[in-house]
Order: C-alpha cells, then structure tokens, then sequence
C-alpha cells in the first residue's frame, strides 16, 4: 500500500462508514420503537440524528475532540522545539503547517485530527514534550504528519464522533429504559421481548464500535511510521520515541473508547486485557513490533 | 472502417500527448513553487545575519576577517539567481557563520548575551527549515526527471524541450552533519 491508495482509500472508506452508521443507527431506533410500538417515530428520529451527526462530524470532529481532550493551543515561544519541528516538516513535506496543540497531562502521547491537510491538527502531552528530545519529537510529528497526508485522520476523526455518538446514544436510550421496565414491573406489564432487545442493543453496539475502530487502524500506523521517516531520513528517532513513549507508565485520563484510536500508541493502558485477547481487539499494532520494522530500515 | 479505427487512434494519441504535456507543466511549477520556498528560508537567513555581526562585534572587534567572509557570502547569496549559484553561496554562508561561531566560543561574556541565544537559535532554526525545503525541492525536481527521461514521456519533453532540473545541493559540512553515531 502506498501513500495515494491509501488517500483513495481511506475517502471510500469514510463515506462507506457515514453510509453504514446511518443505517445501522436508524435500525437501532426503529427496534427500539418496534418493542415500544412506535417504530415510524423512533425510525425517523434515528434518521435524522444520524444524518445531522454524519454530517456535522465531517466539519466539526477535530473541534469536538479537542473539546473532548480539553487541549490547548501551542505558541512558538512556550514550545519552540514542537512548534518550529511541525513547521519544517510541514515544509519539508509540501502541506500547510496543521494547528498545534498541546494536552496537559504527565503522560506521553499525540495525535493528529481534521478532515483534510488544509484543515487539520496536532496535538501532544506536555508529558511528551518534556521527555522527548528534540529528534525523537521531529519523529513523532514526522508520524502524525504521514497520518494527515494519508487522509487518516478524515475517517479516524468521523469515527471517533460517531462511535461516541452511537455509545453514548445506547447508553442513554438503556438507561431510561431500565427506569421506564421498573415501573412496568410494578404494573405487572413485563415484555420479554424489550429485555432481549435491550441486551441486544447493550452488547452489540460496542462490539461494532470496537469492530469499526479496529477495521481502520493497526496498518496504518505502520504506513505512517514509514512515510515518517521518508521525511525525517532517521529511523532510529522514530524507534527511541517509541520505546521511550511505550515504557512511560503513566496513563492519559481524558480519553475514552471513542477517542483511543487516534492517538500514536494506545492510550488505555490501564484497560488493557490479557495480552492474547487484547491484541486481538488492540486498535494499535504492539509497539515492539513497529521498533523492530524501524530498526530493520 | 479503417477510417474510423485511424481516427480512434489519433484522438488517443492526442490525448495522450495533451496529458504528458500537462503534467510536465505541473511538475516543473511545482519545481518552481518548492524553489521560492527556498527563497523565502534564505531571505529569512540572510536578514538575521546583519543583526548577528552587529552582536558580536560589539564583543570580538578585532576579528575582522571573520566579519569579512560573513558579510562577503552573504552579499553573494542576496545576488544569486540560479539554483547553482543559490546553493554555493549558501554553502559558502553555512563555512563562514561557522568560523563566526567557532570565534564566539572565546568570548564567555558573548556567549552569555540573551540577544547572541536567541539569534543563535532563530539562525539553527531557519538552516533546518533551509534543509528541508530543500529536501522537498529535491524531491519534486526527482519526480520531474525522472518523468521527462521515462519512455515514452522522454519523446515529447525532447519535441516540448523540457530539460532536466538541477538538484539543490547539500553543502559537504551540512551532508557530514547526517552521519550517526551509534556508539554513544
């Protein structure tokens, strides 16, 4: 895969993902509304919110997520080495500089976000920043740079919103529903079907959430560790961040599930499962991994 | 029938020979476009090294031949116009600012001067935005050749007369500079 299959491709696979959430999103209402008996209501209601989520996450994702992980704006003279690093490697590569921001937070990560590399940002811990030199933080830019040229972060950043719209749309749907089956229970008017649908709803949803981030991530960074380094022409920066990013123990509080895939190494240290299991549902390719291929270059 | 069958094959060669041509102009405006991102790094260096002499005068006068070769490569550099020319007084700049620095290193109270920091620091900076707008003319002026010396595009850049493009060349300091030391 190169860096132009991987642009046409991540741009089909971006409105194939706004296609099938808003199908799968109106399929979820309308079932709602079966076991309620107003599925026409519920069917369009689910509809449209997808369709204005859809919609909106295209243009507003980046904002929501830097909302979501409360980052600041960089200036030159408090961040002179990420700042003028992401100016010459935006030179270097050909695209505007992105918006610069930084995470206040001991732990060491970073991200990129936008929909186009016209419009798109930057963002790292201050963790990071302090613990990096100046090579290894060209390196990590480098990455995240590669991520926005290849137009991951169009469908990273819409999946992150849509993900967290549909969780957070399950969860507030289930939760009024646990209340509303209470007081059906004391009326002695309990419907099987709600609870399985319920549960259905409950577990599939995410499932898929996790099935979609896992469909877009894992190779990409190892196409964005490439295409890194075909800028900075220094694999063993890219290697030492990583090694250095992966030992650092401190976990990032301001991300949930919806926003994890984004980030260069996973950020949910902490919720991580068996290794065996968590590889396979990881949305990062393990990082020993990706040093090991760095290191071979 | 055969008249049609010749005329399909002009309209495909016409087409193609429209196409090559295009991306041959695009590809040499994008050489040109990458080259003025260079300028703009050189015009950013040669503006802070008026400021950069005046500073360290003001605690090493009497080391005029270093003033001297700085201000010579810097008027070479602001009269050049080809890329080679561009690159040579570049270079000739990068050996005498580091005479200049190595001079620097003998006055403590110079070395001390926020002012001499903080111009240090802006001139590192623009070299590496320097080295890699570079590195992205290089890039582009790669891309070109290697188009207009592929068969069968390399027919029509000889009937269009679309040459080969110069390389923006490291200067031998700037290209030791790359070596790594795996020893530490």
């Amino acid at each position: 895969m190169n860096i132009y299959k991987a642009i046409a491709s991540n741009k089909i696979k971006t409105i194939v993902f706004i296609f099938l959430f808003i199908v799968f999103f109106s399929l979820i209402f309308y079932l709602i509304g079966y076991s309620v008996g107003n599925p026409k209501f519920y069917f369009l209601f689910g509809l449209f919110l997808s369709i204005v989520s859809g919609f909106g996450s295209y243009f507003y994702s980046d904002k929501y997520i830097l909302f979501l992980t409360k980052a600041f704006p960089a200036l030159k003279t408090e961040y002179f080495d990420y700042y003028t690093v992401a100016e010459n490697l935006a030179i270097g590569s050909g695209v505007p500089k992105p918006k610069l921001y930084v995470i206040e937070s001991s732990a060491m990560n970073a991200f990129a976000t936008g929909r186009n590399p016209k419009n798109s940002i930057i963002c790292v811990t201050s963790g990071l920043l302090k613990k990096l030199d100046r090579t290894e933080i060209e390196a990590v830019i480098s990455h995240e740079l590669s991520h926005i040229q290849n137009y991951d972060i169009l469908i990273a950043s819409i999946v992150s919103v849509l993900a967290g719209t549909l969780i957070i749309a399950v969860d507030f749907i289930s939760r009024g529903w646990i209340y509303e089956s209470r007081l059906d229970r004391e009326n002695r008017n309990f419907s099987y079907l709600k609870i399985i649908i319920l549960l259905l709803v409950f577990i599939v949803t995410p499932i898929v959430a996790s099935l979609i981030q896992l469909a877009i991530s894992r190779k990409r960074e190892f196409l964005a560790d490439a295409n890194g380094v075909l800028l900075t022409r220094y694999p063993e920066g890219l290697a030492q961040a990583l090694e250095k990013i992966s030992s650092d123990p401190n976990p990032l509080k301001s991300v949930s599930m919806a926003t994890s895939h984004l980030f260069i190494s996973n950020p949910l240290k902490n919720k991580q499962l068996s290794s065996k299991l968590s590889r396979l549902f990881s949305t990062h390719p393990p990082i020993i991994e990706r040093i090991k291929i760095l290191r071979q270059m | 029938m055969n008249l049609t069958i010749l005329i399909g094959i002009i309209a495909v060669l016409v087409v193609y020979v429209i196409a090559t041509y295009n991306s041959f102009v695009v590809l040499a405006t994008r050489i040109k476009e990458a080259f003025s991102g260079i300028d703009v790094q050189l015009k950013r260096r040669t503006d802070l090294i008026p400021n950069l002499v005046s500073t360290v005068k003001g605690y090493a006068k009497h080391e005029k031949s270093v003033f001297e070769n700085v201000t010579k490569a810097r008027s070479s550099l602001m009269k050049a116009e080809t890329v080679t020319e561009k690159s040579k007084a570049n270079n000739m700049l990068t050996e005498s600012l580091k005479s200049l620095f190595a001079v620097a290193e003998n006055y403590p109270e110079l070395k001390a001067n926020t002012n001499f920091q903080d111009l240090q620091r802006q001139l590192e900076d623009t070299e590496d935005k320097i080295a890699y707008s570079r590195q992205f003319y290089n890039s582009n002026v790669l891309d070109y050749n290697t188009k207009i010396k592929v068969f069968p595009s390399n027919l029509l850049a000889g009937v269009f007369k679309f040459t080969e493009q110069l390389f923006f060349e490291a200067g031998k300091a700037e290209r030791e500079n790359v070596k790594v030391d795996f020893e530490s």
